[in-house]
This record gives C-alpha cells, structure tokens and sequence, in this order.
C-alpha cells in the first residue's frame, strides 16, 4: 500500500483530562479502504480516540490528519472537515423530533446545501439496502434499538464521508439485535469503506478487521494485520489475558458434601 | 331571592367597556410575553453559554425578579424614575417594561432548564455531522428545547395575563378597574353589582387562560408522539394505546 492511499495519519497524540492521562503517544495511520478494528478494556481509551478523530475532544498534544489537513477543535474549517468523518454513536444520537428521512436528510439539506429531492433519492436508496424504507415518517421513538442503529448509520453515509467511525454501536443493544446492525457494518466493509470500529463483539472483530489494535491505559499494546492469528494466540501476555475474558469454561460439578460447606462458609462469611 | 346584579353588566355600553379593559391588559400581557419570550431565549443561551459574568449578572436579575413583589417594580418604573431621572414613562409603556423584565428573566431560566436537559450526545452527533453551532441550535438543539419548555412557559404566560390586574395600581383603567368604575356608579340602583360584575371578569379571565392552557396541552400530545422518553421500544401496534393513555393523563393535567 503507497503513501498515497493515506487516509488518516494520527502521530503521537495525546490526551489527558488534567492529571490523568486517557491517550499516550497514540500513532495509527489508516489507508483508503481499511477497516481497523480497535478492541480493549473498559476505559482504555478507545471511545476517547474516536472522539479525538472527529475533534469532540480536545487534544494536548500530537497532531491528526485526514487527507494531509489537521482536524483541530479550534479550526475554523472543523465543520468542513467533521463532514469527511462519519460517526455513529453507542446509542440516542437520533434527533427525537424529526421522522427518520429528516434525520437523514437535516445535514446534506441544511449543511451541505444539497438539493431537498436529491437527499431524500439517496436517503431513501440507502434505507432500502438497510431494510428500512418503510420506516422512513416514523419518529424514532418508534423505531427499536437496533433499527435506530441502521438509521444512525445511513444518516452518516448520506453526508458522504471519507471515513466511518464507529464507537460501540451495538453496546446498548438487546442480542437478538446487534446482528442486524453489524450485517449493515459487514457489508459496508465488502464494498470497501474505510472503517475504523470500536467494538466487544469478538466474533465480528475477527470477520471484520483488515487490522486489529490492542488499546490498554491509554496505548497501543498490539497491533496485527493478521486478526485470525492475533484472536487465536496473540503475541502479548495482556492481548491474551483480555481476550480470555471472553471465554468461558464449563464448570466441573463439585460432590454434594462439598457444595454443603460451600454454602456454609458463603454464609458465614457476612 | 336577592339580584346577583348581572342586570348592571347590560346596561348602557357597560359590557362593552369590560371588553375594552380587557382588551388593555390582554394588550399589555401579549407585547410582555413576545418580548419576553425573545429576551428569554437569548437570556437562556447566554445562562449556559456565556461566561462567568454573564452568568452571575442573569442570576442576580432573576433572584430580584423572584424576590420583588411585582407591585414593587411596577412603582419603581412608574413613579420612582420619574422624580430622580425625569422620565417621563406611560403608565401602559411602565407596564410593559415591568412585565417584560419579570418575563424574561423567568422565561430565560426555564430555557436554561430546557437546555442542560437535552443530552450531551444531541451535540455531539449535530457537531459529527457537520454541522455548525448555528445550524445546530436551529434544527436540533432550539426545537427540542422549545417543547419541552411548552407546559412550563405556558403556565408563565397565564399568570402574567393574570398579573396585569396589578397595573390598575398606577392608574391604567383596565378590565378590573373599569368593573370597578361601574360598581361604584351603580351603588345606588343595584347595591349587589359587585357579584355579577367581578363574576364576569373571572369568566373573562377564564375565557382568555383556558384556551390557552388547553392549546398546551395540545401541543404536548401532539409533541410527546416524537417524545424518545415516553416509550423505548414503541412499534405501531401498541401506539394507538399509548397515544389514549397520554391523553388522558393530560387531561388530568390540564383540569388540575
């Protein structure tokens, strides 16, 4: 891959809220067409790198381009360069008094000054291939979570970004509906947009990743272009550790007099 | 039976100069509140946006407003300035600057409440997707805030209407005046005046604040459909259910 393709390139940068430091020496470059994955444990800054790419968070130092221009919150052209990055968030990032088009079409419409019958043409196209069309004049308070999920994504792709970020879209979601939503991500990657998702869906990780990275205190443990390897035996002890926390072994069943004194001392303990 | 000195209402053009009191001081309550709703908003941006000053300055305004008995303001304005300013305001023009100071103030606090309750992340995803502070505050932030301000402001403007009974203290012949005026001319014939005439500027009161309370009310049935909070997971076949049930319990409200 060339220089060339060079999407994203984020170097050194670092975050901290006062004393406590969420982002340190974080470097990452993203190519046209990739899809990287960044897993971790809660509180290690994933979400937080995400909201740094799209400026929501400020920055104490490092520096973030997309395609060769600096994202800064205090960037008079950060509107501008917020419409090159899609973000879709954990969950109520609807706007509850507009019908699911308007959702849609508000920004093309009104930021981006686009014709009315031409967003809503591609608004509607977009919702057709999410399943959605027929949804279009319902409120979101209509709509389940997973289906607001879908609408939140197609409100991203209608403003025609470079780049999809994607902050634990499907965190908030009952099971039977995450797969849903992450069918639309998967199919999003086939056609070959350029993704970067926080996630702690393992199994979609591992089918979506070009890349994986291993986020934990605020720095890149692991990095691997390879996720089948890296979710099967990853090279670092902690990458390890965090990925065990997934798995579950069967219990083997204790004797009956042992399980009498368990309770007892379970008991006792108060 | 003794007269309830409803007959005093029809006589001569006495019902009709009711109307014209009314009029008065549904004229003063109406510029107060355009005014105030106006100032409100632009006070309410500036309770959360602005700096500490500005902060601190609109929350000693509303503390006064809270404080001061409103017959207090309306003396200072009238006849306090004159004297020491040599202004020479009209009574109607004291009122209305009186009532729009109130107005604001309160309505500023309740757009403030409005504002820190949308969530966090209405911001974040208007600002994801692009779109400037301006463009954000109109589409996404400013209708949000303005229904649920609804029932709250509503409730304000009645009791301003309510309030403008004052203004008759500093001499401006409104609705409660003007029955005055014609009790104390029928003293004589129809000593029981007072029971009619003061019964049919309460029903004037209510003919005025009950529509509008009732306007709210529909406004919010109308705006709970859009409501995230009301129901999570709502599909189309309970909706018929859940849209009966917030009518009633607005109903309730509205009754209360």
């Amino acid at each position: 891959m060339g220089k060339d393709n060079t999407i994203l390139e984020i170097s050194h940068l670092h975050k901290a809220y006062g004393d406590h430091v969420v982002l340190d020496d974080v470097s990452l470059t993203v190519q046209q067409g990739e899809v990287v994955v960044i897993i971790g444990p809660s509180g290690c800054g994933k979400s937080t790198l995400l909201r740094c790419i799209n400026a929501l968070e400020d920055i104490q130092g490092g520096q973030i381009l997309l395609e060769g221009n600096e994202v800064r919150q205090d960037s008079k052209l950060i509107s501008q360069m917020r419409q090159k990055i899609g973000m879709v968030f954990q969950s109520y990032d609807l706007f509850p008094h507009k019908t699911v088009l308007d959702n849609i079409t508000l920004a093309p419409v009104k930021v981006q000054k686009r014709p009315k019958s031409e967003a809503e043409e591609e608004a509607l196209e977009l919702l057709q291939r999410v399943g959605l069309e027929e949804r279009k004049d319902d409120y979101p308070r209509q709509l389940s979570g997973g289906q607001k999920q879908r609408v939140a994504i197609v409100r991203a792709l209608c403003m025609h970004p470079e780049i999809l970020l994607l902050d634990e879209i499907t965190a908030a979601l009952d099971p039977e509906m995450v797969r849903e939503v992450l069918d639309v991500v998967l199919s999003l990657a086939r056609a070959g947009r350029t993704m970067l998702i926080v996630t702690h869906e393992m199994s979609f990780a591992r089918a979506i990743a070009d890349r994986v990275l291993f986020l934990e205190n605020g720095g890149i443990v692991e990095e691997s272009t390879d996720p089948e390897a890296f979710f099967r035996q990853p090279s670092t002890e902690r990458a390890a550790q965090f990925l065990h926390t997934f798995d579950y072994e069967k219990p083997v069943k204790e004797s009956r007099e042992a399980k009498g004194t368990d309770r007892m001392e379970l008991a006792e303990e108060p | 039976m003794q007269s309830l000195g409803i007959d005093v209402l029809f006589k001569g053009i006495n019902f009709q100069r009711l109307l014209g009191g009314l009029w008065v001081a549904l004229r003063i309550s109406l510029i107060s509140v355009a005014i105030s709703i106006v100032l409100g908003i632009i006070m309410g941006l500036l309770m959360v946006n602005g700096n500490k000053a500005v902060k601190a300055v609109c929350r000693v305004w509303l503390e006064i407003v809270r404080i001061m008995p409103q017959m207090v303001l309306l003396f200072v304005v009238y006849f306090g300035t004159t004297r020491v300013f040599g202004w020479n305001i009209p009574a109607e023009e004291s009122a209305i600057i009186v009532f729009s100071f109130w107005g604001t103030a309160e309505m500023g606090d309740l757009v403030r409440g409005a504002l820190i309750s949308i969530p966090k992340i209405q911001y974040e995803s208007a600002m994801a997707l692009g779109m400037p502070t301006g463009t954000m505050y109109r589409y996404v932030i400013l209708p949000q805030t303005i229904r649920r301000m609804i029932p709250l402001s509503i409730n304000l403007i009645t009791r301003m209407i309510k309030t403008t009974s004052l203004v008759m203290m500093i001499g401006i012949v409104e609705v409660l005046k003007v029955a005055q005026q014609i009790i104390e001319a029928n003293r004589r014939t129809s000593p029981n005046a007072a029971f009619g005439v003061f019964g049919a500027v309460f029903l004037m009161y209510f003919c005025i604040c009950w529509p509008i309370s009732r306007l709210a009310a529909a406004l919010e049935k109308r705006w709970s459909d859009e409501d995230p909070d009301s129901r999570r997971h709502g599909r189309k076949k309970d909706r018929k259910s859940s849209k009966k049930k917030t009518a009633g319990t607005l109903q309730t409200k509205a009754v209360s």
